[in-house]
C-alpha cells in the first residue's frame, strides 16, 4: 500500500500528541488542544438496563440540546498530558520547601495507605452509625489525641481547612458571647503581624478589628494591648508562636487581660509544629484553637489542599461545638475495641453544621495514622528538630541576610532583604526567583507585613542538616552575586525553570480564565 | 535494634548535637528557653509511644475493616450528594502522582505550572457545565460554595436576607444558616409541595434567591419561575446544581442563573466518608470581582510563553484583609485536579454516556421497587437519577433492614423537610455502576424489607 501517511494534524497540538518532551521545559497544549473528535477513554460496566432514550427520560424543556464540550482524548494521550504536567510542577516529594508557616514538611507514603484503604474510602457519609463503627472510633480517637496535643477538653472535626477553623471558632465566639453579655461585645483584637486570614475570617464572623502593634522585640506589645481592652471586646486571635517564629513570653499575662474583660483567646494553630509536647495552648489561657492538620500533622498539600481545620475548645465552649459529633456510647457493650459503642450527638448548645457531611475524613484517617506512627515521643522529637533547624539557619544566615528580631526563634525565622534592596536593586521577590534556579522552593515573601522585604523561612523538621547546608549556601551565593559586579541574574531569575517569570499585571488586566474566554 | 523515636526526622544524634554545639547550647530543652517554665508540659504528651509502620497500618487497616462499604460489603443505592460512581485506574494514577499530591498553593508560578494548567481546565470543564462563563479554582465542598455564593449574592444585592429552597441539601441549608449568623444573615426556607419549590410572589428585600437542579429530591425545579422570583426581587438567582445530572440537562446558566455551585465529588472523588469532596462555584462575568477563592489566569512569561498564574488576588484575603468578601485561603486543588482528570477521562461522549446511564437506572429502579405493594412516589414531579420514595417502613429501618441483605438502600428523609412531607421517606440514588442484576436483587430484597 502506498498510501498517503501525510494529513494528520499534529500542529494543532503543538507539534505532538504523546511524544516525549524534554522534562518539563516544554509548554504543554491544553486538553482542548489535544481533543480530537470522536475518541475517547472512557470504560463503564455493561449493566443490561433497558436503554431508554434521553428523549423518553428527560422531558423537553429540560433537555440539554447539545452535549457539553469538555474534550476528546485516548486514555493514552490523557496520561501523557497530565504526566507532562506534572513535570512542570514542585513539591516536596521533589525537594526541600522552605515556605514561611506553611509548615511544608514530609508526607509520609504511609499515610498514602491508609487513605487508600477501601474500608475507608469506601463509606458513604450518610450510613448509620452501625455501619461505619471504625470510623466513628477513629474519628473519635483523632479528637482525642488532638485534645491532648493542644491541652483543650473537646473538638469538632468538620473544618476542612484552616480559615474554616477561623471562621468556626469566631462563630464560637460569638454564640458564646450571645448566651452570656454578649451584645455590647463588637471587637476582636489582631496583632498586626497576624495572617490575612485572621482580619478576614473576624469580617465574616460579624465583628471589627481592632489591631495591636508589635513592640520591639517582636511581641504583642502588652501595654498597647491592654490600651484597646475592655468589655466591648469579644476576644483576641493570636499564633504562638507567633509570625515572626517568636514565642509570645508574656501570654500568661495577655491570657489573664484578656479574660479579665470577659474576651476570649482564640488561638491560630498555623505554628503548633513548634510547640508539640513543649508547650499546649489550653495551658496558656486559650479558649480555642484550630489546627491545620495539613501542617502540624503531614497531610499533603494537594497544590493547594484538601486541608483539615480541626477546632478545640476548653470545657465551658464544648456544648456549643458544631455537631454532630462522633462520640464514645460507653457502656452498651458493642462493636468497638473495648466494647464501647459509638455514635453521633449534637452538643446542646451547637453552632449547627459547618461541613456538608463530617469534614474531610480521609485526611483526618492521614492525621491519626501520622499521630499513631510518631506517637508522643515522636511528636516532641518534631518539635525539638524544627526549632533546631530553624535556629541553625538563623545563625547561618547572619553573615548574608538582616535578621530583624535576632533572638533564639522558635520553628521559622524572618530574614531581611531591605539592605540588600538598598545596595543592590535586588528585593526579595528576586531573592526567591532566583532560589528557584538553584533547586529550592522560595521562602515566603513580603510576609509579616511588620517586616520590610522579609523573606519567612521554615526548613521544617524533615529537612536533613546537608539540605539546610545546601539552602543556607544558595542564600549567600545570591546575596554575593547581587552585591558583586552583577546584580542581574537574581533580577532575571528564574531562567532554568518551566517558564520565566509571568506577567501577572496582564493575567489580571486581560482576564482569562477558561480556555473559551481566550481573545 | 529499636525503632527510632520521629521516624520522619532525618538527624542522627550526632548531627544534632553538632548543631546544638554550632547555636552554644548543649540540650534540645535549651532551644525552647523562651517559652516560661510555668507552661512547659512537665512529662510529655500523655499519648502511647510511636509505632512502627507496619503496625500503625495494622491498626487502620482493622479499623477500616469494621465498615461496611460500598463495593466490599455493600451496594450502593444512596446518594444525596455523595455518590458511588466509576473512578477508573487512571484517574486514581494520575491523580495520585506526587507532584500533585505534595505541592503547595501555586505562589510560585514558575515552579507550579502543572497544577495551574490543570486547575484553568478544570475552570474551562466547570464554567462549560454550569453554562456560566468563570469558574473558580474550587471551594472545599458543596455547602462551602453554597455559602459563599450567598455571599456574593446579597453582597451583590446590597441587601442580607435570603430566600432558599428547601430543594437544597438540608445540611447546606444548615452551614449556610450557621454561617448566616456572623453577618446578620436573614435566612427564610421556601418549603417544597409535591416535590418543587412552592416560590411565595417576590417580596422587595430578598437579596438572593437560592434552588437546587435538581433538587434534594431529585425532582426537576421549574428555573423559569426561580429566575422571575429572583427578577421580581431584583436579587441574583443561585442555583445548586448537579453537575454529572448536568451531562443531560440544560445547564442553570441556560436559565438564567447568576452564580451556579454545587457537589464534585462526583468526578473522580471516591465515597470518602464525606471528605474530602469538591466545592464547585461558577458565575457570570459580571461577578468576576466578587468571585470567592482562587481564579487561574491564562497570561504569558518574560519570552512570551503561555503561561498561567493565580490572578485577581486583591479580591482575596491576604491582600485585602478585613476587607476582603471571603476568608477561603486554600481549598481542595487536588480534587479539582483530579476531576479535570477525570472529565478527560470521560469527555464529551462519557459525560453524556454516564447521566444518560445514571437516568436510565434510577427509570428502572423506581419502575421495580413502585411495583412492590404498599410502595409509593413520595412525590409526582419529573426525576433524572434519584428519586423519592414512601413506603410501609420507615426509611431509617428499611436501611437497617436492607443492610444486612447487602444493600445501602438509600437516605432516609425527613431532618431539614418537615414542612416539605417528607418524613418517613427514603431517597434512592442510581449510578452508572449499578447493572440490571442488581437493581433486581435490590428490589427483590426490598419487597422482604418492607413486609
Amino acid at each position: 500500500m502506498g498510501g498517503d501517511t501525510k494529513g494528520f494534524a499534529a500542529d494543532a497540538a503543538g507539534g505532538r500528541a504523546s511524544s516525549a518532551p524534554l522534562m518539563g521545559r516544554e509548554s504543554e497544549p491544553t486538553l482542548f488542544e489535544l481533543s480530537q473528535p470522536g475518541r475517547r477513554a472512557w470504560s463503564l460496566r455493561t449493566t443490561g438496563v433497558p436503554e431508554w432514550t434521553p428523549e423518553e427520560l428527560v422531558p423537553r424543556a429540560h433537555l440539554r440540546a447539545e452535549p457539553v464540550e469538555v474534550a476528546e482524548v485516548s486514555e493514552r494521550d490523557l496520561v501523557a498530558h497530565f504526566t507532562r504536567l506534572s513535570h512542570r510542577q514542585y513539591a516536596v516529594d521533589v525537594g526541600a520547601y522552605p515556605l514561611g508557616s506553611c509548615t511544608m514538611k514530609y508526607n509520609p507514603k504511609l499515610c498514602d495507605a491508609v487513605a487508600g484503604l477501601p474500608g475507608l474510602t469506601g463509606a458513604h457519609p450518610a450510613a448509620p452509625a452501625s455501619l461505619v463503627p471504625g470510623w466513628l472510633e477513629l474519628l473519635v480517637a483523632l479528637e482525642e489525641a488532638l485534645c491532648e496535643v493542644t491541652g483543650m477538653a473537646a473538638a469538632t472535626l468538620q473544618p476542612a481547612a484552616g480559615a474554616a477553623g477561623e471562621l468556626t471558632g469566631l462563630m464560637l465566639m460569638r454564640a458564646w458571647h450571645e448566651a452570656g453579655d454578649g451584645s455590647r461585645r463588637r471587637r476582636v483584637i489582631i496583632p498586626d503581624s497576624a495572617h490575612g486570614t485572621n482580619p478576614a475570617s473576624v469580617a465574616l464572623g460579624g465583628y471589627e478589628v481592632t489591631t495591636v502593634a508589635s513592640d520591639a522585640r517582636g511581641c504583642v506589645d502588652v501595654t498597647a494591648l491592654e490600651a484597646v481592652l475592655d468589655e466591648t471586646v469579644a476576644g483576641i486571635m493570636l499564633t504562638n508562636p507567633n509570625t515572626l517564629g517568636l514565642f509570645e513570653e508574656d501570654i500568661a499575662s495577655i491570657a489573664a487581660a484578656v479574660h479579665e474583660v470577659g474576651g476570649l483567646l482564640y488561638y491560630d494553630g498555623a505554628n503548633l509544629n513548634a510547640i508539640l509536647g513543649v508547650a499546649r495552648p489550653g495551658d496558656m489561657g486559650f479558649d480555642i484553637v484550630h489546627m491545620n492538620l495539613h501542617k502540624t500533622f503531614a497531610t499533603p498539600h494537594g497544590g493547594g489542599e484538601p486541608g483539615a481545620g480541626p477546632v478545640a475548645v476548653s470545657e465551658r465552649l464544648a456544648p456549643f461545638l458544631p455537631g454532630p459529633r462522633p462520640v464514645r456510647q460507653p457502656g452498651r457493650g458493642g462493636d468497638g475495641d473495648g466494647g464501647e459503642r459509638f455514635g453521633w450527638e449534637m452538643p446542646t448548645r451547637s453552632i449547627g453544621r459547618v461541613h456538608s457531611w463530617h469534614g474531610n475524613a480521609v485526611v483526618l484517617a492521614r492525621a491519626y495514622a501520622y499521630i499513631l506512627a510518631n506517637g508522643g515521643d515522636g511528636l516532641r522529637r518534631v518539635a525539638d528538630a524544627a526549632v533546631l533547624n530553624a535556629n541553625w539557619l538563623r545563625q547561618r544566615l547572619r553573615g548574608s541576610y538582616d535578621i530583624p528580631y535576632d533572638r533564639p526563634n522558635m520553628h521559622e525565622l524572618v530574614v531581611s532583604a531591605a539592605n540588600l534592596k538598598r545596595r543592590s536593586g535586588v528585593k526579595a521577590l528576586d531573592v526567591a526567583k532566583r532560589l528557584l534556579e538553584e533547586g529550592f522552593h522560595s521562602p515566603t515573601v513580603y510576609f509579616p507585613l511588620t517586616v520590610e522585604e522579609a523573606l519567612m523561612i521554615e526548613p521544617t523538621e524533615t529537612e536533613s542538616p546537608q539540605t539546610l547546608e545546601a539552602l543556607a549556601h544558595a542564600l549567600e551565593v545570591i546575596a554575593a552575586e547581587a552585591l558583586g559586579d552583577d546584580p542581574g541574574p537574581a533580577k532575571e531569575a528564574p531562567r532554568t525553570t518551566p517558564v520565566s517569570r509571568v506577567d501577572e499585571a496582564r493575567a489580571a488586566r486581560q482576564l482569562v480564565p477558561t480556555w473559551d474566554a481566550r481573545p | 535494634m529499636r525503632e527510632p523515636v520521629g521516624h520522619y526526622v532525618p538527624h542522627t544524634d550526632a548531627e544534632i548535637d553538632a548543631m546544638l554545639a554550632a547555636l552554644g547550647l548543649s540540650t534540645v530543652d535549651e532551644l525552647f528557653a523562651a517559652v516560661p517554665q510555668a507552661l512547659r508540659l512537665a512529662g510529655g504528651l500523655d499519648l502511647p509511644p510511636g509505632l512502627s509502620e507496619p503496625d500503625v497500618l495494622a491498626r487502620l487497616e482493622e479499623l477500616a475493616a469494621r465498615n461496611q462499604v460500598s463495593g466490599r460489603d455493600l451496594v450502593c443505592f444512596a446518594g444525596a450528594g455523595a455518590y458511588d460512581h466509576e473512578v477508573p485506574a487512571v484517574t486514581r494514577s494520575l491523580a495520585g502522582r506526587a507532584e500533585f499530591v505534595t505541592a503547595y498553593t501555586p505562589y510560585q508560578a514558575e515552579v507550579a505550572q502543572g497544577v495551574l494548567q490543570a486547575l484553568f481546565e478544570f475552570q474551562t470543564m466547570v464554567a462549560r457545565l454550569a453554562g456560566v462563563g468563570v469558574a473558580n479554582a474550587s471551594l472545599y465542598d458543596g455547602a462551602s460554595a453554597t455559602v459563599e455564593a450567598v455571599n456574593l449574592a446579597t453582597s451583590s444585592s446590597g441587601r442580607p436576607s435570603v430566600w432558599i429552597s428547601q430543594g437544597v441539601h438540608p445540611h447546606w441549608r444548615q452551614v449556610v444558616t450557621t454561617f448566616a449568623a456572623g453577618e446578620g444573615r436573614d435566612v427564610v426556607e421556601i418549603p417544597l409541595e409535591d416535590g418543587l419549590t412552592a416560590w411565595p410572589d417576590a417580596r422587595n428585600g430578598v437579596g438572593a434567591v437560592v434552588a437546587a437542579y435538581p433538587n434534594y429530591l431529585g425532582c426537576l425545579e421549574d428555573l423559569a419561575r426561580a429566575r422571575r422570583v429572583a427578577d421580581d426581587a431584583g436579587a441574583p438567582l443561585v442555583v445548586a446544581f448537579d453537575p454529572v445530572a448536568a451531562g443531560l440537562l440544560r445547564s442553570p446558566g441556560s436559565w438564567g442563573a447568576d452564580v451556579v455551585v454545587g457537589e464534585g465529588q462526583a468526578f473522580g472523588t471516591t465515597l470518602n466518608f464525606g471528605g474530602p469532596y469538591l466545592g464547585l462555584f461558577a458565575c457570570t462575568e459580571e461577578h468576576v470581582r466578587r468571585l470567592p477563592g482562587r481564579l487561574v489566569g491564562q497570561t504569558v512569561d518574560t519570552e512570551g510563553r503561555t503561561s498561567y498564574v493565580t490572578t485577581l488576588r486583591t479580591r482575596e484575603q491576604d491582600i485585602r484583609r478585613e476587607r476582603a468578601s471571603s476568608n477561603v485561603c486554600t481549598n481542595q486543588t487536588l480534587m479539582a485536579v483530579t476531576a479535570a482528570i477525570q472529565l478527560g477521562w470521560l469527555g464529551t461522549s462519557g459525560l453524556n454516556e454516564v447521566a444518560l446511564r445514571c437516568a436510565r437506572g434510577a427509570r428502572y429502579c423506581r419502575q421495580a421497587l413502585l411495583a412492590i405493594e404498599g410502595v409509593e412516589p413520595l412525590v409526582s414531579a419529573p426525576v433524572l437519577r434519584e428519586f423519592a420514595i414512601r413506603a410501609p417502613v420507615e426509611g431509617e429501618v428499611l436501611v437497617e433492614r436492607l443492610a444486612e441483605e447487602g444493600f445501602l438502600a438509600g437516605v432516609p428523609l425527613g431532618p431539614g423537610l418537615e414542612a416539605s412531607g417528607c418524613d418517613g421517606g427514603l431517597l434512592v440514588a442510581v449510578t452508572e455502576r449499578r447493572t440490571r442484576d442488581e437493581i433486581d436483587a435490590f428490589a427483590a430484597a426490598f419487597e422482604k424489607a418492607v413486609r
